[in-house]
């Protein structure tokens, strides 16, 4: 048996609690480089509780997260963007009152430096930095397919067409893993099936996805592996057709005498 | 219409030259047709715009509200009094002071923003006031027990500007013609603040002035995008009150005398108002809204007594007292009528609109 790679991002033993209630328990996964990895579990399983953990927005209490070979800062998301994990929300949050293509390119601002000196001044490195912000912006917006839509203000766009600009946003920070907190929730059939054709893409184009979703048929279609959260401990961990088998996710599903 | 079409189709320096003339020769027209008070008047609409346009700043980019800020023009208008004035019998050149005021004004930005940072809001709203107060205590204050501020009795005697050698608080003779001490003033303030809306016009155009907004539009989504929000609402601050201290520094000079009462929360009050009623964020209309509300309270005070006096052939009202009463009204209906402010930026209007 050759040795595996180093996955990409591994958590060990995350602990999270609120006053006196345990969101997370002991949790432990690894994302390999290149794969989709799902994260499932029934309502209040604590999936986006770990997302929140894992970007930084909450701090965590135990445990530690190695990413890209080095440690993952705790509680400080700009970080961990700067560090390469790229995420979007349950409930969409873009800036409302930009237009689509200045969202993307605020994700560009951790990849690019120009202060205030050069920004006033508008040097010729401002210039050129600013001309090549905008023109991946516009290349983002033309690879989740919503080029049209670049001068429309954010609040205006169709509702599946937001969920596109958050993970066109997303990859403008260059991430090596995309986090997706359901991107389907509240989308139509034909919605999620250009949703799910945007994040195979994603995949064949080298980015490691880490999905968090309710839409099962998604989920299964697509991942690679999955984890399953249940009271926030997590309970399977493994590729969909053994996931669907498996008895402690069927409990956690459907009850204990499905 | 077609004028105004006409006009867009003036090339741009052009009509850039056209604007100049116009700015050069409005303190002359203003002194010829309406006198020398609404000359002063002038000069001071320009330290509100300065003062407007780094308010904007904080409140209009990155959405901070700041009812304190009349303390960073406190700060630089002290910083000038003390450097430039028989008080300490310092006489520094104004190119050294300015930016020390600016400088100083800086620091008390930064001073100020970073325990703030958590806060939003009405509780940043709060601590703010409180700040500004501060400021305008201290400087109260601090005449015992070592005499720094002169207290109450405020600082007198400050230096005009020297430039070249000659002080603006004199009238200039260049090629046998007269150029009065306000004009040279208004000249002088119209440049820095001229500079003051380049640098804000190119700020709001570059990736800080996004990362500025995406901080108002939606904190953890900027710092999701890894926006380092902490340094960037403090950059907030800091400009907003560099801004804030040189016009400050400009204030004393211009007065040769301040006084805390200068910086009283009304005036912070004010200079919101300048703020909010011209279209926060949306520079052109910050500018209106500074000039508007520095002349509309002035017209108001000179207006309404002669108009009385006319209708009902005598002065039935204190125009002191109505002045302040017409102004709330004015306030009041502007928000009504144009919500997003006199002039908003285009894109907002339209979007008010089209709702």
């Amino acid at each position: 048996m050759t040795a595996l790679p180093p996955p990409l991002l591994e958590a060990r033993n995350i602990g999270k609690r609120f006053g006196g209630v345990r969101a997370l328990q002991d949790v432990s996964l690894s994302i390999r480089r290149g794969e989709i990895y799902g994260l499932i579990g029934p309502n209040g399983a604590g999936k986006t509780t770990f997302f929140n953990v894992l970007t930084g927005l909450y701090t965590r209490d135990e445990g530690e997260v190695i990413f890209a070979g080095a440690p993952l800062p705790s509680g400080e998301p700009h970080r961990v963007a700067q560090a390469g994990i790229a995420r979007t929300f349950q409930n969409i949050r873009l800036f409302a009152n930009m237009s689509a293509r200045e969202n993307v390119m605020v994700g560009r601002h951790a990849r690019s430096k120009v202060g205030v000196a050069g920004a006033v001044m508008r040097s010729r490195a401002q210039r050129a930095e600013e001309a090549a912000i905008r023109q991946r912006a516009d290349e983002l917006l033309a690879y989740v397919g919503i080029a049209a839509r670049a001068d429309d203000l954010a609040k205006n766009l169709s509702y599946g067409d937001q969920r596109r600009l958050e993970i066109a946003r997303a990859l403008a920070t260059e991430p090596q893993l995309l986090a997706l907190d359901e991107p389907a929730a509240g989308m139509n059939a034909t919605e999620t099936g250009t949703l799910r054709s945007l994040i195979a893409r994603l995949r064949d184009d080298g980015f490691t996805v880490l999905l968090i979703e309710h839409d099962i048929q998604l989920v299964m279609g697509l991942c690679d592996r999955i984890a399953v959260l249940d009271y926030g401990q997590k309970i399977a961990d493994d590729v969909p057709a053994a996931v669907q088998r498996n008895p402690k996710v069927i409990e956690a599903y459907l009850g204990a005498d499905a | 219409m077609s004028a105004a079409m006409s006009f867009t189709r003036v090339p741009r320096k052009v009509q850039l030259v056209l604007a100049a003339m116009a700015l050069a020769a409005l303190p002359f027209m203003v002194s010829a047709g309406l006198g020398n008070t609404w000359l002063r008047v002038l000069d001071f609409a320009l330290l509100y715009v300065m003062l407007a346009l780094g308010l904007n700043i904080v409140v209009g980019f990155a959405g901070l509200l700041d009812l304190g800020y009349i303390a960073f023009y406190a700060v630089g208008a002290y910083v000038y009094a003390l450097l430039a004035s028989p008080h300490f019998g310092l006489h520094w050149p104004v190119w050294a002071i300015l930016p020390v005021g600016a400088l100083a004004a800086c620091g008390f930005g930064v001073v100020l923003g970073a325990p703030t940072l958590r806060l939003r809001g009405d509780y940043l709203a709060i601590v703010t006031l409180g700040f500004g107060e501060i400021v305008r205590i201290f400087m109260n204050n601090l005449n015992a027990p070592v005499n720094i501020t002169n207290g109450p009795k405020g600082i007198a005697g400050i230096d005009p500007i020297h430039i070249g050698g000659h002080a603006l608080s004199q009238p200039l003779e260049i090629f046998g013609v007269t150029i009065p001490a306000l004009v040279l003033n208004y000249y002088f303030f119209l440049a820095l603040a001229l500079l003051v809306m380049l640098a804000g016009l190119r700020l709001h155009d570059s990736r800080i002035g996004r990362a500025w907004a995406a901080i108002r539009e939606d904190e953890m989504a900027a710092k999701a995008c890894g926006i380092n929000t902490r340094n960037v609402k403090l950059l907030a601050f800091a400009m907003g009150a560099s801004f804030g201290g040189l016009a400050g520094g400009l204030f004393a000079s211009f007065q040769a005398f301040v006084s805390p009462e200068s910086f009283s929360l009304m005036e912070s009050i004010m200079v919101l108002c300048m703020v909010v009623l011209g279209g926060m964020g949306h520079i052109p209309g910050i500018i209106l809204g500074a000039l508007v509300l520095t002349v509309l309270p002035e017209a108001f005070r000179h207006g309404a007594g002669p108009v009385q006096q006319a209708v009902f052939g005598q002065v039935l009202v204190d125009p002191e007292n109505l002045r302040m009463l017409l102004f709330g009204m004015a306030l009041v209906v502007v928000m009504l009528y144009r919500p997003s402010g006199l002039w908003p930026d285009p894109r907002h209007r339209q979007e008010f609109n089209s709702r």
